[in-house]
């Protein structure tokens, strides 16, 4: 302790380490029955922490070609000391980062903190969300096994299909017509660089915006709040919230821990670009839904390609989707509801077509 | 809100507190740290094996010898013939996939399964077997055989 | 004639001959009038344009009077006269030598293709085709019935009849048909048998050009079954080891002194399935105990050499099974499956050796497979017992984890209960 008194105030004296953490130190939380809705964001960084450093590690003896890319993550896994467990946690962590990430969107949206002046945080939210399906999709290919190279061939087919740029658009993610060592490489440098640096900066813009405006109250807490201020007490972030917080990461690598070693993440089979694709091929969990619904959706709807109108439909979602706190505007009570049902709907589409994706082999 | 401990315990408390926190924190941080160390270390076997492996060395085989290794996951034949001259192929049949060997006796490369026969450099030259094995590149580095796949065109 | 005054019949004719005429400067080289008419007639005349272009003789620029004589040029049936040397059909007797007399010429041969044997026509002649034929006999096959005749493909054109995949097929043609075979007294049953084996289903199944056919082992020209002294002979071409083996075996000189075929005894000679262990058993499969005695020396190596057999498969196999359960618990086993291969190639070895019938070398190569599998088996235990150690690891982790998540909780509730601090 005496040690952390001395550096603290050497930082001080040159850089007034003071002035700079006193708004972190005037930071509140307000605490009401619906508060632990509050730690997904947290959570998610910090796996996006787990990721990171994990990641890192990995490329110390990761290999992004055709050839080298499979036996070089069967070197983590056999050769490498503790690269099982390095491995499988960032392969684990993805998956629940993912979910996390999901899980944070839809509490936001429930409880309604994307109203104004916070519509900014939603905004960039949204787009760190599908920043991070992108590190999901683009990491999958890496490790190059049967599974991931046909399920980034449909991905990418799919995209394909978008109408216009569709066919660009597929050219640009492949590399190449096709899904080759070329692709590999391009996710590889658009996984470990382009994704990695443009969440950086949004993060940086989402944490200083939630800074800025504080933590909001659901708008039931409020109204009661109104009425009776006693319900909704303040705890101070630094360090009351934060060790919280601390103690939620550090069940959360508990967990990432004992599923790197009772489940550990399957290495596959080296994938032969000219092999047949094995059949009950389908996509990772998070896209699952997408992916069924488009298997769902009968050829031909009016005249119109069944596959684009699936696709143009969940374009048109997302774009929804990250603007639901314009369209909300100023009836927020009407609004409020769209939007719960909305949201509503939306959960319980995602997690019915996931679960028939799995079921329906 | 405040109620007052008697004092003596408070000390022992917070004292048990301390090193729950500082103690599990400071276990918990080097079992995170000690697998990171040991993973920072390079493995024993520094390459992956499958484009470049060491198949032995250099006085291993005697002239007119052979030896089966592993390159990648398939194994090869390293052979030394009398003139003092390097082969290697990969050891698995063309025709049913058993595994070949060199025959000193014959100066050719020799499938016990069916009878068939391959060149030194693989081609495949009677018998049963449709398609040469697969040459691969031999160099010798200081006192190493170096096994590399034969690249270009 | 009167009809030669008809200006229609005389037109007609002028325009048939100013199309012959037409068509033979087309075809100026191989002029074929034989195949203009031939053509349209029916079968067994019927000679198309079709079918003569697949031809490999007349793709070398023979034509029709080469084994017919005649001569293609002329139109109508001077074409066919005995001035122009025309032989008509060839009698069946008379195709051998017909055939031979270009394909025997070795300098003829030689402007054609160098390559190509010239013994065809005096290796016939020693096969029973070649001598029943010399005794009359013309149901026997010749030449044309195996090759085809006006589309005539090189044997190694893979719609040809005597292609290898389709040599059985075609030699079943006669030596399938029970009532054509009648006379001669032997079975028809070689083809079904044969469709059984495992030399049918490697070419079938497989496309192995190099699996054995009839003619592998009966030959092809010469066509005859090997004498049953020969028979060990032409299986040792590919199955060279068991035929080492074979021969320093006792059952070697007793097969020969009692006139049995080698092989076939215990292997049959056309419905040659895939042996299994049980063929050393006393089962319905077992070939042992049909001519040995229960208890006698023979039976109790029999047993020995048997046991040797399943106890390898079993070791084997459970090598494997452990194996499997690392591999499903996240283990990396991949050299431990290579060496189960060589484990295997022990077992196929040990099964090569039983030729000698003596056990003890039988036993060398199971005990070397035992080894092999023996450390396989350790391999897997020991990727198992690694898991366990990263398991228990894993515990000790959870454990820091859980003290930690204590005394944090212990701590927050400090210093909120603390009024200095809250």
């Amino acid at each position: 302790m005496q040690i952390i008194t001395h550096v603290r105030s050497w930082v001080d004296a040159r850089f007034d380490w003071a002035k700079l953490t006193e708004p972190l130190r005037h930071k509140t939380v307000p605490i009401h029955r619906l508060s632990y809705w509050y730690f997904l964001g947290g959570i998610t960084l910090f796996l996006f922490g787990i990721q990171v450093s994990t990641g890192l590690l990995l490329l110390l003896y990761y290999r992004p070609s055709a050839n080298e890319a499979f036996e070089s993550v069967q070197y983590i896994m056999t050769r490498v000391q503790f690269g099982w467990l390095i491995r499988s946690i960032h392969s684990w962590a993805a998956n629940l980062m993912i979910f996390t990430a999901f899980l944070h969107m839809f509490s936001v949206l429930f409880l309604r903190a994307y109203r104004k002046p916070r519509e900014l945080t939603w905004v960039s939210g949204m787009i760190l969300l599908f920043l991070v399906l992108g590190f999901g999709f683009s990491g999958y290919l890496l490790p190059w096994n049967t599974l991931a190279f046909f399920a980034t061939k449909v991905g990418t087919e799919i995209t394909g299909q978008v109408p216009v740029i569709g066919h660009t658009l597929m050219v640009l993610m492949r590399g190449g017509e096709e899904v080759t060592g070329a692709t590999l490489t391009r996710f590889f440098g658009v996984h470990v660089a382009v994704l990695p640096g443009l969440t950086a900066f949004l993060i940086v813009i989402h944490l200083a915006l939630v800074q800025k405006f504080g933590m909001s109250l659901p708008p039931g807490v409020e109204a009661t709040a109104k009425v009776s201020p006693a319900v909704v007490r303040q705890m101070k972030f630094l360090p009351n919230f934060l060790l919280r917080e601390v103690m939620a990461w550090y069940v959360a690598l508990g967990v990432l821990g004992a599923l790197a070693a009772w489940l550990p993440w399957e290495l596959g089979t080296k994938s032969d670009p000219f092999g047949a694709a094995p059949a009950g091929i389908r996509p990772e969990w998070y896209f699952m839904f997408m992916f069924q619904s488009l298997k769902l959706i009968p050829s031909k709807i009016w005249g119109i390609d069944g596959e684009l109108v699936g696709i143009l439909t969940f374009g048109l979602a997302g774009a929804v989707w990250v603007l639901l706190p314009f369209l909300e505007g100023n009836r927020e009570k009407r609004g409020g509801t769209l939007v719960r049902g909305a949201g509503v709907f939306a959960l319980c589409y995602i997690v019915a077509m996931t679960i028939y994706g799995y079921m329906a082999k | 809100m405040a109620i007052e401990d008697s004092q003596p315990v408070r000390p022992a408390r917070r004292r048990l507190v301390e090193i729950l926190l500082g103690g599990g924190m400071f276990a918990s941080v080097v079992s995170f740290v000690y697998p990171v160390l040991r993973y920072l270390s390079p493995p024993a076997v520094p390459d992956l094996g499958e484009d470049e492996v060491v198949a032995g060395k250099v006085g291993e085989l005697k002239p007119n010898g052979s030896k089966v290794f592993r390159f990648g996951s398939r194994p090869a034949l390293l052979l030394l013939t009398a003139e003092g001259e390097y082969h290697c192929v990969s050891a698995v049949c063309t025709h049913l996939g058993c595994t070949v060997q060199y025959r000193g006796d014959m100066l050719e490369i020799w499938c016990a399964c069916h009878n068939g026969t391959y060149g030194l450099d693989g081609r495949n030259v009677s018998g049963p077997p449709p398609r040469p094995l697969e040459a691969f590149q031999v160099n010798v580095r200081g006192s190493e055989i170096v096994i590399t796949r034969k690249r270009g065109a | 004639m009167a009809t030669w005054q008809n200006s229609w019949v005389r037109g007609f004719v002028l325009l048939a001959a100013a199309l012959c005429a037409w068509s033979t400067g087309i075809r100026a080289q191989t002029a074929n009038t034989c195949l203009e008419c031939h053509s349209a007639l029916d079968p067994p005349l019927q000679v198309t344009e079709a079918q003569f272009t697949q031809d490999i003789h007349a793709q070398k620029g023979l034509t029709c009077a080469s084994c017919h004589g005649g001569d293609p040029t002329k139109a109508d049936m001077d074409a066919m006269s005995k001035g122009a040397g025309f032989r008509g059909k060839i009698e069946r007797s008379q195709i051998p030598a017909l055939c031979g007399r270009c394909h025997g010429d070795a300098i003829l041969m030689k402007q054609y293709n160098p390559g190509l044997r010239t013994d065809q026509f005096s290796q016939y002649q020693t096969s029973v085709h070649g001598k029943l034929l010399a005794k009359g006999d013309t149901k026997v096959a010749v030449c044309i019935d195996c090759h085809g005749v006006h589309d005539l493909r090189p044997v190694r054109d893979s719609r040809s009849k005597v292609y290898p995949l389709n040599i059985a097929q075609t030699c079943s043609r006669c030596h399938a048909d029970a009532a054509y075979m009648k006379s001669y007294g032997i079975p028809t049953d070689q083809f079904a048998k044969y469709s059984r084996s495992v030399h049918h289903e490697a070419m079938v199944a497989r496309g192995d050009l190099s699996a054995p056919t009839c003619t592998t082992c009966h030959g092809n020209h010469g066509a005859a079954p090997p004498g049953v002294d020969s028979v060990k002979n032409v299986c040792s071409n590919c199955h060279v080891f068991q035929a080492q083996m074979y021969d320093k075996s006792p059952h070697k000189m007793v097969f020969q002194s009692a006139g049995l075929p080698g092989c076939v005894v215990c292997h049959s000679n056309h419905e040659i399935t895939h042996p299994t262990d049980a063929r050393l058993g006393t089962g319905p499969e077992g070939v042992c105990m049909q001519c040995h005695l229960p208890g006698d020396n023979c039976d109790v190596a029999r047993a020995n050499m048997l046991a040797g057999l399943t106890q390898l498969d079993e070791s084997i196999k459970n090598a494997d099974r452990l194996l499997g359960v690392a591999e499903s618990s996240g283990m990396e086993v991949s050299e431990a499956r290579l060496q189960q291969d060589q484990a295997r190639d022990s077992l196929t070895k040990a099964r090569v050796t039983i030729h000698s019938f003596q056990p003890p070398l039988v036993n060398q190569d199971i005990q070397a497979g035992l080894k092999i599998a023996a450390k396989d088996l350790q391999a897997g235990k020991d990727a198992l017992s690694e898991r366990d150690y990263r398991r228990r690891g894993l515990g000790v982790a959870v454990c820091f984890i859980f003290i930690t998540l204590v005394g944090l909780f212990l701590y927050i509730r400090q210093i909120e209960r603390s009024p200095a601090r809250g």
